[in-house]
């Protein structure tokens, strides 16, 4: 069954790297719905958040393929209910309008929509939330003469990850140990073998 | 050359010196022991070759006729020496025609460092003289791939070039560097090797538990069968295979990229697998009831239709990339890491045994084959030569010594069935991309890597016609390489196709050749051309025992087709005799 999976990758920060990655998609002529780079809460490692509409068993075989790739340090994939996401809008819309129609000041109090700029001429909002939280506010603003929209790629938190710090640890000794070897895919066994 | 040697020696007291990024590569090279380079200069490339003028006699630079050459020469030298194939061509054009080669080696796996001069860093982005986007061009054909801008990044670079591409599953490396940093001096502190790159693991930890589980299906096995690819060559394994098929009398049948991991005559050698494939092998994948396959990646000519393949048996899959764990085949057990590790570690748990009653079943359609297929191409009624009976001779005088390199078609499948092989990593040919024009170049390589060993190229008439310029090559450098082609007047294997399933309607596969004997003497190389079998032998001899780089023509049958054949889209065990 295709559904939305976040795809969260920690590489290294690396020219071409975004590219080696898209690749890894647009080979498959899958499309990505969207993406995001951004630093990690580790410094030097940075982070892709990457959403596509997949199967499972595909999204496991593009991780596999991502984590291949050298300046890679490793892929994971959720579904929406691991993770805690969260997308920002923005919205360009007349200032005479929000400041004559009371309707639409309280529309937009009922999205949680701040004020970022006010001018005259135009005033921005922005609302960050999931895609149809942002997707409503523009059905509700646009016969007010919405100007301007724009909406950023997703940013997403793992729920119950510990985070990098002690998986990259593990990447800089020169014998990783188990923990940064083993793979996602494969975690139904866990020992390790030594001869 | 003195100030040369000088200059190595003081690098080793590792006393800070300041040389140009262009000294810097060829000292790189000198470190990772690198002594053969193919390449073909340029305007971007000068600064090394200008510091290469004085290597002379430490590096062996063969210039080539086409980057395409060079990094056909660089595979070739790589399968046959084991290690690293380096290539330099200049930019834009020169970088461009590296490309396909560049595919080649990252299907097939062969580590290869490909290093290519940029225009000035002030220039990127700018539409240049010779500027292309290299880096770009080549990301989906490279395991890594880095610009250089400055020259104090060369050394690090380089020396994670050859650590990537030779560690793991090997893979081609291009290093692209701007004209200005192979210009720049700098302060070089020496050489260190890349042993560990921390985002990179070209080896998985083995898994105690999936090695048991194995074990365990292996020994509760009636029908085990193991298929085995190039990765039981690249991991140096040869002797751990062996060591683990005959513990548990397993039969063996190899992708073509495997072939010579084991000797043809090996007793549990049953043959090739896939499309051309031998008959048993590929209709027992569906009977047996553990299926393990050690370093092959399961393509699609060896698979044939998936969703009815070996759906019967438990799956094995050693492998050291986890990403082709399910790629293509769902794996009961997978055991990742390299084979020249987990095959000892499975030999040592699997019990002795003998499957004699399956490993007859094997040779009971062995005989059938030999009976329906190979008696015929090798003893044939009709008065034109078949490929078989060419390469059945050449077997006779090589005695499976000889390391075969061969291009892509008829040609190429004819030999993989019939050519024989007692050592390893003799068989060198495009695999995975299956790259017309692969032959020649790859010969000359080969050669270079195996300098003691007789090399002999099997090439059609349509490849031989796509890169024959490196004859140059030979010419001039006399790699002693035996050219063999097999000529049909045809595309050959195209044209088997259009036969088989385009209802013989014969689209542009009647290719026209020059003279080949005359060509090869303008290049100052000794050839024959024979029509008739009973010339065959005596021309193979003189072929094999003429001092130099020879080329002998063979006139065979116009529309003689490859059987057994598994049809595109059909099962393994749907394999055609005729
Ligand atoms: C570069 C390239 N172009 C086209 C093909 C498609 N192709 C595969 S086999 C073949 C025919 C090869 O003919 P020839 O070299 O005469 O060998 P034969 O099959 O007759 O032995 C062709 C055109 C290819 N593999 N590679």
């Amino acid at each position: 069954m295709k559904q939305e999976y976040t795809i969260t990758v920690y590489t290294e920060n690396q020219v071409g790297l975004l590219n080696r990655i898209a690749i890894i998609f647009t080979r498959r002529k899958i499309n990505i719905d969207s993406l995001n780079t951004s630093p990690s809460e580790v410094e030097s490692v940075h982070r892709f958040t990457i959403v596509i509409n997949e199967t499972e068993e595909v999204v496991r075989k593009l991780c596999r393929q991502i984590e291949k790739q050298v300046e890679v340090l490793k892929a994971y994939y959720n579904t929406n209910e691991e993770i805690v996401w969260q997308e920002l809008a923005l919205y360009k819309v007349p200032t005479e309008i929000i400041a004559e129609e009371v309707k639409v000041e309280r529309l937009l109090r009922e999205h949680g929509a701040k004020a970022v700029v006010i001018r005259k001429d135009y005033t921005v909002f922005e609302v960050a939330g999931h895609r149809e939280e942002t997707d409503n506010l523009i059905k509700v603003l646009e016969p007010y003469g919405l100007i301007e929209f724009v909406r950023s790629a997703r940013v997403a938190i793992i729920k119950d990850s510990a985070g990098f710090h002690l998986k990259l640890k593990e990447f800089e000794a020169a014998d990783p140990g188990e923990d940064a070897a083993e793979n996602e895919f494969l975690n139904r066994q866990e020992e390790v073998f030594t001869m | 050359m003195e100030t040369l040697e000088l200059e190595m020696k003081k690098t080793a007291e590792n006393k800070v010196e300041n040389i140009s990024g262009s000294e810097a590569v060829l000292k790189a090279l000198i470190e990772e022991s690198v002594t053969t380079v193919f390449g073909y200069p340029g305007g971007a490339i000068m600064p090394i070759y200008d510091a290469l003028f004085d290597y002379d006699g430490h590096l062996n630079h063969i210039l080539v006729r086409h980057e395409q050459g060079a990094i056909h020469a660089a595979q070739g030298y790589a399968r046959t020496s084991g290690d690293v194939g380096v290539v330099f061509a200049t930019s834009g054009p020169g970088a461009t025609n590296l490309v396909t080669g560049l595919a080649d080696a990252q299907i097939d796996s062969t580590p290869v460092v490909a290093i290519t001069g940029q225009v000035f860093a002030h220039l990127l982005g700018t539409d240049a003289f010779q500027e292309t986007d290299v880096i770009n061009i080549t990301t989906p054909v490279t395991k890594w791939n880095y610009q250089v801008t400055d020259a104090t990044e060369i050394p690090a670079v380089l020396a994670k070039a050859f650590y990537i591409a030779k560690s793991g599953r090997p893979g081609p490396v291009l290093i692209d560097i701007t004209k200005n940093a192979q210009l720049q001096k700098f302060d070089y502190k020496g050489y260190e090797k890349c042993t560990h790159i921390r985002s990179y693991r070209p080896k998985p930890i083995i898994r105690k538990t999936f090695v048991e589980e194995a074990a365990k299906l292996i020994n509760e096995a009636k029908k085990p069968f193991v298929i085995f690819g190039q990765g039981v060559i690249l991991g140096r394994a040869e002797q751990e295979f062996k060591a683990f098929i005959e513990k548990g009398g397993l039969p063996a049948a190899w992708t073509v990229l495997g072939l010579s991991a084991l000797e043809t005559d090996h007793p549990l050698n049953v043959g090739m697998l896939g499309m051309h494939g031998n008959y048993g092998p590929n209709v027992l994948t569906n009977e047996c009831d553990v299926l393990i396959a050690v370093g092959m990646r399961f393509d699609d000519r060896v698979t044939g239709r998936l969703d009815k393949y070996a759906k019967q048996a438990k799956v094995i899959h050693l492998d050291i990339d986890p990403a082709e764990i399910d790629k293509n085949v769902k794996t009961t057990v997978p055991v990742w890491g390299d084979c020249k590790e987990t095959l000892p570690m499975l030999t040592a748990l699997i019990e002795e045994k003998q499957h004699t009653d399956w490993l007859k079943r094997f040779n009971q359609y062995t005989k059938e084959e030999v009976e329906l297929v190979i008696n015929k191409e090798m003893h044939p009624d009709a008065a034109e030569m078949t490929m078989a009976e060419v390469i059945d001779s050449l077997n006779e005088l090589t005695r499976g010594e000889a390391v075969i390199v061969t291009d892509v078609g008829q040609h190429q499948m004819i030999a993989c069935r019939y050519a024989k092989f007692v050592r390893s990593k003799s068989n060198v040919t495009s695999g995975g991309l299956g790259t017309m024009g692969f032959a020649l170049p790859a010969a000359i390589g080969a050669k270079y890597g195996a300098p003691d060993r007789t090399v002999v190229a099997i090439i059609g008439d349509g490849g031989f016609q796509m890169t024959l310029q490196e004859l140059g090559t030979i010419m001039q450098f006399g790699a002693e390489v035996k050219m063999l082609i097999l000529n049909n007047n045809f595309l050959g294997m195209v044209r088997q196709w259009q036969e088989l399933f385009h209802s013989r309607r014969y689209s542009f596969v009647d290719i026209q050749s020059p003279d080949f004997v005359t060509i090869a003497k303008g290049y100052g190389i000794t050839g024959r051309s024979v029509n008739a079998r009973k010339e065959l032998k005596a021309a193979l001899k003189e072929m094999l025992d003429h001092k130099g780089s020879y080329l002998l023509e063979v006139m065979v049958g116009k529309e003689n087709n490859v059987f057994p054949m598994v049809p595109q889209g059909c099962s393994v065990s749907e394999i055609r005799l005729k």
